[in-house]
């Protein structure tokens, strides 16, 4: 009795949020306690990454930067996910907050993604002398960045906004699937290529007390995603709906 | 007499484009033997929603039937048995009228170049058949399109403003060759922003904006 | 009596090739492209023939990558222009159909001419006689593959102002792979190894590709269309 009531409540659950209005609500609450965790564990993680964990033997203090580097390009490829998924969702069924949320996901991701090109430029230059070298992690960061710009592009270049939704997420669904083949040829194209020296953006040995501090940023980036993400998408249905009668009274409020 | 197989309805269609609700709950039915002519000042939907009809475009609320079933389910028994004619004559420039018809038709039934050329005939500009779209009139562009409608053997008519760019006996023959296919059991929709004067039964459908 | 799929596909495949040959300029402008930008690397690099063998994969497959760009716009374009991809999509044939007819037309027309054109452009580049062949299969798949994601950019961005600079950059960040595996598969055939790993990547490349891409394709025009 109780396990198919509560299977029951969790697609009502979702079904609800496809109403503009609910998103929007839910959205509003969750936002305050998506920051404060990401506040905590953002703060924990950079105190016990960059002041209490050891120094790499090999890489000094340099390595550190991945306790921002590695979250970063993680979240880039999530909030691409999220874009693709929430618009085949918006696609498929003709959810119109699917396409609310690709389109708040979409700045986002592209930031992490900027975010973790220059952290790895910053990071390569101790290491090669250099700000800039291909390696296979930064080159499909790169891809990414240019497969962001293309669905953002592509949404903005409609003037009727609806084409423009479905045009960028029928471009989302394709760069989606798109994204392990590039993943797969980059690395491929590198080992093909490798020479004498490394030239990789490699992990150091990951110590426990190294380790914490990464699993506690990743945590923090995810949440500090899902609290931009509700930011904006509050923003999103907002503009959408603009013409209905509860976003009048939401705004007057 | 009249085919139950062939009766086109919709149901309280509802359409945005963009911020303006364009259609508002429009419903009608149009039997065998029925024509349809939907009218209204510009802007008021008339082209969206024989877009709706032809199922290019889908409704935000509502749906269109087609023999009692909804388009998307009979999509290639209802798009073999329709012929849409927008207010672009639908001609390929580089193709003579004939090559134009052969490609079109061809698609929906398999015609001989004798018949298409018969076609270009009763529409009057048979002796354009093998000319390039390119040189041809508006007016004899339009009556080429109408020769493709007549050509595919449609049950159901279409029309987007099938009047404009026609002289005097350009309508003449348009009217004519409409309430034959009336008479003959077929149905149409017409979008025209005038009165017609036809001898068939006329339905109206008004649109305002 | 209804027209069949095969047929339909057939007549829409003439009708395209007719389409083309009444516009002779516009089939070879692609072509003369591919052999400028060929021209422009020895001009801006080195005319030395031991250098441009080894750049000569890289520069092959980026001529032949812009180039096909070049001519994918029209795939849609002068159909949506003058109304008449509507009526092929109210024409009772299935759209999947109809965009696979026109894409291997487009190919047929752009592509394959390229593949044939490439021995002119290798010999040019210092390429080996003996790797003229992988040379011609790997860019007769992957000029496929280009076809088939420029068919998705293009049923994406028909009718969009300036929808072609906006055309280039969707597909080429989807052709990057393409690009990986066919270069290496032309260089290890120039430098005597067996480039077999990679045209194998390539071939299920262009395969998935092949397979998805036409109804990602048809979806662009449903909504274009609309």
């Amino acid at each position: 009795m109780t396990e198919g009531g509560s299977r029951i409540n969790m697609w009502t659950w979702f079904y609800k949020l496809a109403s503009p209005p609910y998103a929007y609500r839910t959205a509003e609450a969750l936002m305050p306690w998506f920051f404060a965790v990401a506040a905590g564990m953002i703060g924990y993680g950079l105190i016990d990454g960059l002041v209490f964990a050891p120094p790499d033997y090999q890489q000094g203090d340099a390595f550190r930067i991945i306790y921002v580097h590695a979250p970063s390009a993680w979240l880039s490829l999530f909030a691409y996910s999220t874009m693709a998924i929430a618009g085949a969702i918006a696609l498929i069924w003709r959810i119109k907050v699917g396409h609310a949320v690709a389109a708040a996901a979409a700045p986002i991701g592209a930031s992490f993604t900027l975010a973790a090109l220059v952290t790895g430029s910053l990071w390569g230059r101790p290491m090669w002398g250099t700000y800039w070298v291909w390696d296979p992690r930064l080159t499909s960061e790169l891809i990414l960045l240019f497969l962001y710009f293309g669905v953002i592009s592509l949404r903005q270049a409609f003037e009727d906004p609806v084409r423009g939704d479905r045009a960028a997420a029928l471009l989302g669904i394709v760069g989606f699937v798109n994204v392990p083949i590039v993943h797969f040829s980059v690395y491929w194209w590198n080992s093909l290529h490798q020479g004498g020296t490394v030239m990789r953006l490699g992990k150091p040995e990951m110590p426990g007390s190294m380790l914490w501090p990464l699993l506690a940023m990743l945590c923090g980036f995810m949440c500090f995603f899902g609290a931009v993400l509700c930011m904006r998408l509050r923003g999103e249905i907002l503009g959408r709906e603009r013409q209905s009668a509860w976003v009048r009274e939401a705004v007057k409020a | 007499m009249h085919d139950p197989r062939c009766a086109l309805a919709a149901e309280t269609i509802h359409v945005w484009r963009g911020e303006r609700h364009v259609l508002r709950g429009v419903s009608f039915a149009v039997e065998p033997g029925q024509l349809l002519h939907v009218f209204g000042p510009n802007g008021a939907g008339k082209t969206t929603l024989l877009r709706v009809v032809c199922g290019l475009l889908r409704p935000e609320q509502g749906r269109i039937l087609w023999a009692a079933r909804p388009i998307q389910t009979v999509q290639a028994e209802y798009q073999a048995a329709m012929a849409y004619a927008s207010h672009e004559a639908a001609l390929k420039a580089d193709l003579t009228a004939l090559e134009n018809l052969r490609y079109a038709v061809g698609l929906k039934r398999r015609v001989q170049d004798g018949e298409l050329r018969t076609a270009l005939e009763r529409t009057g500009v048979g002796a354009c058949a093998d000319l390039p779209a390119r040189v041809l009139s508006a007016g004899q562009r339009r009556r080429v399109a109408l020769a493709r409608v007549l050509a595919v053997r449609a049950r159901l008519w279409l029309l987007d403003e099938p009047f404009a760019n026609l002289d005097t006996k350009g309508t003449e023959l348009m009217g004519g060759l409409l309430e034959q296919h009336i008479a003959a059991g077929g149905s149409a929709l017409v979008v025209a922003h005038h009165a017609l004067q036809l001898g068939c039964a006329i339905g109206r459908l008004g649109l305002s904006s | 009596m209804s027209v069949g799929v095969f047929r339909a596909m057939a007549l829409i495949l003439r009708r395209e090739l007719r389409l083309s040959f009444r516009r002779p300029d516009q089939l070879l402008q692609p072509l003369v492209f591919f052999l400028i930008v060929t021209t422009l690397f020895p001009l801006a690099l080195s005319p030395l023939l031991s250098l441009l063998r080894d750049m000569a994969p890289g520069v092959l497959w980026v001529a032949a990558l812009l180039s096909s760009l070049l001519s994918i716009e029209s795939l849609f374009k002068a159909d949506a222009d003058d109304g008449t991809l509507e009526q092929l999509a109210l024409s009772g044939q299935p759209l999947e159909a109809i965009v696979i007819a026109k894409t291997l037309a487009h190919w047929l027309l752009s592509g394959a001419a390229l593949v044939a054109i490439s021995p002119l452009v290798a010999t040019a580049l210092a390429i080996p006689a003996a790797a003229f062949g992988t040379m011609l299969a790997s860019l007769a798949l992957g000029t496929l593959t280009l076809s088939w994601l420029g068919a998705i950019g293009a049923g994406l961005t028909v009718g969009l102002r300036r929808g072609s600079v906006l055309l280039s950059l969707i597909v080429l960040p989807l052709a990057m792979p393409l690009l990986i595996f066919g270069a290496s598969a032309t260089d290890r055939a120039i430098g005597g190894e067996n480039p077999a790993g990679a045209m194998l990547f390539l071939a299920a490349l262009c395969l998935f590709t092949c397979s998805l891409a036409p109804l990602a394709a048809s979806a662009a025009l449903r909504i274009t269309l609309e």
